[in-house]
């Protein structure tokens, strides 16, 4: 009797870890028709975007042969965190050596890492590359932070937007920079927003938006702040302004 | 039946005497009744309860966690709203501050993110769908068959604002880009989409007249571009029918047949010898055409504004004579168009015409070759375009506008799984289905009439979450928890200067009185905020206030005559009931005051970070350029608008300093003294 049970668990056992090995489906149907020696960014990483949405841009990656040549018909495979997907997962480089995917965000706010991998002839090549999803608070920064904070803030222009940053003698600190940044506490953030570069002892060309923007609006530009700062940033809880 | 040794067992142990019977009884009475009580122990909430409680003992803030914690089923009940969740069964640290932003908190314990609106008082389903008395996994997030609308994806999860925020939030970006591409893609043209409060969505677009269109374009251009419009241009709003070879000819037939001309609708072409184009080009950026008409360039890049139509080959659409009756006055053939009347005169008419014609693409209508229509070419053509619902956006003549041409989409965020029929191999969910129907409209059968649009996949969930929005609940929700948007405004100002307004379409890009564009500042009260010959001045020749600006004020070539009628106007009746213009005096500011203004500009308040006073050594380009602002603005209006310039213009990105009265008139006194060159209003 009981070595019949074990006989059928272990059928069982052997039938079911077989059914998870490999999903039906999953598999690349695509066949490389060249192997590269070399995979890079285009275009696509760092990008910016809410939970659960589909990134503005899409990913774009170059697969380069030995001589630094961009490669075509070459396999790229797309994999990355939990929650992300892709549109499509496998590709082959076209003309330009380049294959393109659609990344959508999974529903959690903070980092995804995703990798890209090609195969040269001995071994696969990988590439990392990183994008941010921003939660309800963080997306409401985002709109306040282009609204009120980009034009000085934000070093780069962009047709719609000529930054101000290079015309003022004290640089502010762009929100990305995490070195200077993290090293502030929410309160801190909160004070100089509210009353403006004065209240550390740091330059009057910061304002004070304290009468501007009221107390969920200045949390929600710190949760912007601490999503895209590069070191990323630990987080400590809810961030709670005072005003 | 009972096989002979078990028979034997049973008459010795169980049926052995009347109390063995009545032991067995109740010992097997006992077992029924332990089922349910054991069920109810295993049940799914129970388990991951359990599980809480283990984990919350392993933090060092186990002792509040525990205290927090309360056991058994959780419900919020909002009656109101109809509303009955268990979600916190589960989910039972969605308030729980410590648990936030901690990646290492396992589901389904992480604590909710923060957002606008506290789940106590709003609960969970109202805004991720599922079925909220539910307590197994399965049937809370799942559709069932009792329970059709499963737990929204987060990609679309904005929807559930638009049920109740008719007006744009901050924190939606996505619904309001879908809202927006609803309007201005014309899809309510078609599909009517009724509110709660008796409205419809309204398009926003401003699909042109095709009752007089031989007088603009060729039946050449015309069939080109039915048979890909995006070929003419990348950013157009008009899909792709999907038209054969012979439909699009016939089409082009009836359209061009049906044209009846318009008096003065065309110009003859002048015989002078084509002007050179530079000038053309210059004449082009000098008018600002740029800030509403996009080209693309070399790169393929669309460089330039949305509101009017994409030049980029319309070379090979405008017929030159068309073209210069058009830029005289644009208001002969559409008497409703976004284009402001310049008072070009014959020789700039000549170069922009120049200029414009020759955009164009060789290859665009290479391949047209059309033989003269026939009479049955051009009835089948109207049946076809009978049959497409052209007249549904378009004016045609002798053709009615169908009424609800399309399936009404009013409560399309609900449509029950069993009214819809999925292609093979799809999801069955109602946000797949409407994502690929605006994706692939055509691949859900032969025969369908919805045409193709060329969307990118972000447009596509910003339409699927604005459609997603139009549910049950948004249609049958009580009148006071609804927030509206503000109801559109039809402001028209009186008058000749009313009429001259409505000829240079200032409400394309300025708004008045809720009515009106958002390129441009709002002149509700620009009666007191400037002075009289400043605005003269600006009419006539419109200076560059904001030097990072990419889209400014055209010159309208105005005269005399119509600068006093719009200036007279503007002064008189856009002004601001808050205070009086001239309650404060534009001169005679004591040196001392207009010093400590100074100081207090370039110290305290640090303005020069963002305006310029001196062009030598400031660089703010943020705000205005304060060159001039002492002959521009009224003084009554700098000091009110220092004190709170979200009172005088919400929304301004001017933060409010909390001035008090004595810097708030010192600036005043130092800014009036900033008069700028003699010649105000003069381009710097």
């Amino acid at each position: 009797m009981t070595r019949r049970w074990r006989t059928l668990l272990a059928i069982s056992l052997i039938l079911s870890s077989a059914a998870c090995t490999r999903k039906p489906g999953t598999a690349s149907t695509l066949k490389p028709t060249a192997f590269g020696a070399t995979l890079v960014e285009s275009s696509g990483g760092k990008q910016i975007g809410a939970i659960g949405t589909v990134l503005s841009q899409p990913v774009i990656v170059q697969v380069n042969d030995e001589q630094g040549a961009a490669l075509a018909g070459a396999l790229v495979e797309f994999t990355g965190s939990a929650g992300l997907t892709f549109d499509p997962e496998n590709a082959l480089t076209d003309t330009s050596g380049q294959a393109t995917t659609n990344v959508t965000l999974g529903i959690g706010a903070g980092r995804y890492q995703l990798t890209a991998r090609t195969f040269t002839a001995h071994k696969p090549v990988d590439l990392k590359i990183e994008e941010i999803a921003l939660g309800y608070q963080e997306q409401l920064g985002f709109q306040l932070n282009n609204k009120y904070c980009a034009s000085c803030h934000d070093p780069e222009s962009t047709p719609e937007r000529v930054s101000n940053y290079d015309n003022l003698e004290i640089k502010p600190h762009p929100f990305t920079d995490g070195k200077w940044l993290n090293k502030m506490s929410d309160d801190e953030l909160s004070a100089i927003i509210n009353r403006g570069g004065p209240a550390l002892k740091r330059s009057a060309i910061m304002p004070a938006y304290g009468y501007t923007l009221n107390k969920a609006e200045i949390e929600a530009l710190i949760s912007y702040i601490r999503a895209i700062s590069d070191p990323p940033y630990r987080s400590e809880g809810a961030i709670v302004a005072k005003q | 039946m009972i096989p002979h040794p078990m028979r034997k067992w049973l008459s010795r142990h169980v049926l052995a005497s009347p109390v063995h019977r009545f032991g067995w009884a109740s010992l097997l009475l006992l077992i029924a009744l332990a089922v349910a009580p054991t069920k109810d122990f295993f049940n799914e909430w129970r388990h991951y309860q359990r599980h809480y409680r283990k984990f919350i003992s392993t933090r060092p803030d186990s002792l509040t966690l525990q205290h927090h914690f309360t056991g058994g089923i959780q419900q919020i009940w909002l009656p109101e709203l109809a509303v009955v969740d268990r979600c916190t069964t589960c989910h039972v640290a969605v308030s729980e501050k410590s648990l936030l932003g901690d990646a290492s908190v396992p589901e389904p314990f992480r604590a909710h993110p923060p957002v606008a609106h506290n789940v106590k008082d709003w609960g969970c389903v109202i805004c991720h769908r599922g079925q909220g008395p539910a307590t197994e996994v399965a049937e809370a997030h799942n559709a069932t068959r009792a329970w059709e609308e499963p737990v929204l994806p987060a990609r679309y999860l904005e929807a559930s604002c638009g049920q109740c925020h008719r007006a744009p939030l901050p924190g939606t970006p996505q619904l309001n880009l879908g809202r927006n591409l609803l309007g201005r893609y014309g899809c309510v043209h078609c599909h009517t989409i009724k509110l709660s409060d008796g409205s419809t969505v309204k398009p926003s677009d401003h699909p042109p007249s095709l009752s007089h269109i031989a007088d603009k374009t060729t039946r050449e251009w015309t069939y080109a571009w039915l048979k890909d419009p995006y070929a003419y241009a990348v950013t157009t709003t008009m899909p792709d029918f999907k038209l054969t070879d012979s439909d699009a000819r016939d089409i082009s037939a009836f359209l061009i047949a049906n044209s009846t001309p318009v008096a003065g609708d065309t110009d003859e072409v002048a015989k002078t010898p084509p002007p050179d184009a530079t000038a053309g080009a210059s004449l082009y950026g000098e008018s600002f055409c740029a800030s509403c008409h996009a080209v693309q360039n070399a790169a393929g890049n669309v460089v330039g504004g949305d509101v009017g139509p994409e030049l980029t080959r319309i070379g090979n659409k405008a017929k030159p004579e068309w073209l210069r009756a058009w830029l005289r006055n644009p208001r002969i053939y559409d008497p409703e168009t976004a284009m402001p009347h310049y008072r070009f005169s014959d020789p700039q008419i000549s170069l922009i015409t120049a200029y414009l014609g020759n955009k164009t693409d060789s290859d665009l209508l290479a391949n047209v070759h059309l033989d003269p229509a026939t009479p049955e070419q051009i009835a089948h053509g109207k049946l076809l375009v009978t049959t497409y619902g052209c007249a549904a956006c378009h004016e045609i003549n002798g053709i009615k506008k169908p009424e609800n041409f399309a399936p009404e989409l009013t409560r399309v965020g609900s449509k029950p799984l069993t009214e819809i029929v999925f292609l093979p191999g799809m999801k069955r969910s109602t946000p797949d289905y409407i994502a690929t129907k605006i994706r692939q409209p055509r691949s859900f059968g032969a025969g369908l009439k919805m045409p193709q649009y060329t969307l990118a996949p972000a447009q596509i969930d910003a339409l699927t979450t604005a459609l997603l929005a139009f549910t049950d609940r948004a249609h049958d929700l009580p009148m006071a928890l609804t927030v509206p948007a503000r109801a559109p405004s039809n402001y028209q100002p009186a008058g000749n200067a009313g009429k001259l307004m409505s000829d240079l379409a200032c409400f394309s890009c300025h708004a008045i009185n809720g009515r009106g564009g958002d390129m441009a500042p709002d002149l509700s009260w620009e009666g007191t905020a400037v002075q009289r010959p400043w605005l003269q001045a600006f009419l006539k020749n419109p200076g560059t206030l904001r030097p990072a600006l990419i889209r400014r004020m055209p010159k309208f070539n105005l005269s005399d005559a119509e600068i006093t009628e719009l200036t007279d106007y503007m002064m008189t009746v856009y002004q601001t009931p808050a205070f009086d213009r001239d309650s404060l005096s534009s001169t005679g500011y004591l040196p001392a005051q207009i010093e400590e203004g100074k100081q207090l500009f370039y110290s305290k308040y640090a303005c020069q970070s963002c305006h310029i006073i001196d062009t030598k050594a400031d660089k703010g380009y943020v705000g205005p350029t304060l060159t001039q602002v002492g002959s521009r603005l009224n003084a009554a209006w700098i000091y009110h608008w220092l004190k709170d310039p979200q009172a005088l213009e919400p929304g301004t990105i001017e933060p409010t300093r909390n001035m008090s009265d004595q810097d708030a008139r010192a600036l005043t006194a130092f800014l009036m003294t900033q008069k700028g060159s003699n010649k105000p209003g003069a381009r710097k």
